[in-house]
């Protein structure tokens, strides 16, 4: 019995990491899938979020700047209007040139807030990171404690993913598209393009600030070395073209299920003896990188490609037409 | 004042020529392969490796076994181009964007794999500072590693200036329909690209390591300043690059110097921010780099 129970609670962590994971796939859709911006710091924004929070909530501490005790709605709030000031600045520098300068920024992004956590001691606590962190319905008794914080990420995926459907389906996710399949015809359009890269890369760097605040919650710990920065943003990359860019449904499959991979092979090569345990955990990454290059060549729309809303009048005139646009 | 130049400019200088040769790399493959290589840093990585055991197994000094591990490093890479961005030369570039940076994860990964993440060092023992002018303090190893890449950025600039594959790839970094028009073999040009740049970056990471030592990280922490370098002379622009790096070098290393009272004007912790300051600076100011560079 104690034996199924494990199990149990392990399939409930396993569901709570796939679904934060899944709003940083969400939040990625947003930025890649829809309007084709190369976010390669998801870690930095993601770290943005889960240290202001942890600030924020936990109680007074000598080894770093804290002792606010706000409820967890301002303290989430806040951690995605920071995240959102900064990803306003870096896209003020970088959505004007191509998608390759963007990704040299946001990784320079990701590496200097973490060089931010180490150094400023007085604000982080440095290397040691924040811990004692309070996390939501942890007076419950044991499986609920668990279970009610599941539903609460739960709940939030669907609020989030009906958003973005709504976002896909209006006129705003038609112009996205437009952008990515063909930047100079939007533009004479008459659509001011840097707007809506704005709008698309501030808003999924606030979703990503988002399933950080919940993950310094649910660990109860953040430190500058939580997870490997590089790691942890093409996970994220990984999720999100296995599952199928520009598919919100893909978004959130793809993070379940490779979480899910990550998490059990973690545990298959952590029963070999030590020293092979540590050197098979490079494989993983390897394994999980040459899946990327595989899906790239091979599927790159992948499990769930992307559909394309039906405009609503003059539905048989553009039928054919839109087919072929959607091949991309 | 001889503090200042022994130990921030004369560092800055040897940090400033390793960056060169690797943003040479990266500002040409930005330019004719038209993307930014995320697994730059990544093969660095890999050729300071294998260079290390061939000075393990033979026992030569470093500088001798670079042109193999160079070779090795450029077989590899070469491979890499062919199984993982040969597939996307007709597709958007970003595309080759993203398999380049799942290429550094995969690099870093297989290197970590085979040789383990220790701490290493590619030459033993502590050499002892020669003097001139009686204060003026330069270390032996300083001497070759600036030498040395100067050599290397002479050949570089006889490559591109003097032989006809040279001259091929600066067209087809100017233009790559004309340069298929007037029959140059593009395929050609890539693989040359690959091997200047696979080449260049093994000998900047054996310079780095000589200097300091090897570990797994110094691929990615070398990545930043690198692009930075890149467009701070302009992307396509060889000498740019050089000068981007030395740039970007010596700032990196004068910026701890005490500039205003005692303290070090910048926590030499965030020495690393130096370069995407700079980058970014560029980037509103004149995204063209200083050289009038291209701007995708």
């Amino acid at each position: 019995m104690d034996q199924f129970y494990g199990i149990f609670l392990y399939i409930i962590s396993l569901l709570t990491m796939g679904g934060i994971y899944a709003i940083l796939a969400l939040g990625l859709n947003i930025q890649w899938g829809f309007t084709g911006l190369f976010n390669a710091g998801i870690a930095g924004f993601f770290a943005i979020g889960a240290y202001v929070s942890a600030i924020l909530t936990t109680a007074p501490s000598l080894r770093h700047l804290g002792g606010y005790e706000l409820p967890y709605v301002v303290s989430f709030a806040a951690a995605m209007v920071v995240s959102g000031i900064i990803a306003w600045a870096v896209g003020k520098v970088c959505l004007k040139l191509r998608a390759d300068y963007l990704a040299i920024a946001t990784i320079g992004i990701a590496e200097i807030f973490r060089l931010i956590l180490k150094n400023e001691t007085w604000a982080t606590n440095g290397p040691r990171g924040v811990s004692m962190i309070p996390k939501p319905f942890e007076t419950l008794p044991e499986p609920w404690n668990h279970l009610c914080f599941l539903g609460l990420i739960l709940a939030v995926i669907v609020v989030i993913y009906l958003l973005l459907e709504t976002a896909r389906n209006s006129p705003w996710g038609r112009v996205m598209t437009a952008i990515r399949e063909n930047e100079k015809s939007a533009m004479a359009a008459g659509k001011d393009i840097e707007k809506f890269r704005m709008e698309a890369f501030v808003a999924g760097c606030m979703l990503m600030a988002l399933a950080g605040a919940f993950i310094a919650h649910y660990l109860k710990f953040i430190g500058p070395n939580a997870t490997d920065p590089l790691t942890s943003t093409f996970l994220v990359w990984v999720m999100l073209v296995v599952g199928g860019s520009a598919n919100n449904r893909g978004a959130i499959l793809g993070a379940f299920l490779m979480w899910t991979i990550w998490s059990a092979s973690e545990i298959l090569t952590s029963r070999l003896p030590d020293e092979l345990a540590i050197r098979t955990a490079y494989i993983r990454i390897f394994l999980i990188g040459l899946a990327l290059q595989i899906f790239l060549q091979r599927f790159p729309k992948g499990i769930f490609p992307e559909v394309r809303p039906k405009p609503e009048r003059r539905q048989s005139v553009s039928d054919g037409v839109t087919d072929n646009a959607t091949s991309r | 004042m001889m503090e200042f130049i022994n130990f921030y400019l004369i560092p800055g200088l040897v940090l400033g020529s390793i960056y060169a040769l690797g943003a040479i790399g990266i500002t040409l493959t930005f330019s004719i392969l038209r993307f930014a290589n995320f697994a730059h840093g990544e093969t660095m990585l890999l050729g300071v490796y294998i260079t290390y055991s061939l000075v393990q197994f033979s026992g030569v000094h470093p500088l001798i076994a670079l042109p193999f591990g160079a070779l090795l490093t450029v077989i590899v890479v070469l491979g890499i181009d062919r199984a993982f961005y040969k597939p996307f030369r007709n597709s958007p570039t970003i595309m080759v964007v993203i398999a380049s940076f799942g290429m550094m994860l995969m690099v870093r990964s297989m290197v970590q794999f085979i040789w383990g993440v220790q701490l290493k060092g590619m030459t033993q023992g502590i050499q002892r500072p020669m003097i001139f002018f009686d204060s003026l303090r330069i270390s032996p190893k300083h001497i070759t590693i600036i030498g040395a890449a100067i050599v290397l950025m002479l050949a570089v600039h006889y490559l591109l200036s003097r032989t006809k594959i040279g001259k091929a790839m600066r067209a087809m970094s100017d233009s790559p329909e004309l340069a298929k028009l007037t029959g140059i073999d593009t395929e050609k040009v890539v693989r040359m690209t690959w091997i200047v740049g696979g080449a260049l970056a093994t000998a900047a990471g054996v310079f780095l390591a000589i200097d300091t030592h090897i570990d797994t990280n110094m691929g990615f922490k070398m990545l930043l300043p690198m692009f930075a370098a890149a467009i701070l002379g302009g992307i396509g622009r060889p000498f740019g690059a050089v000068a981007g790096g030395l740039v970007i070098g010596i700032v990196e290393e004068i910026s701890s110097y005490p500039w205003i009272g005692v303290e070090p004007l910048l926590n030499p912790g965030y020495k690393a921010g130096v370069a995407f300051a700079i980058m970014i600076g560029m980037l509103l100011w004149r995204p063209s780099g200083l050289f009038k560079g291209k701007v995708f």
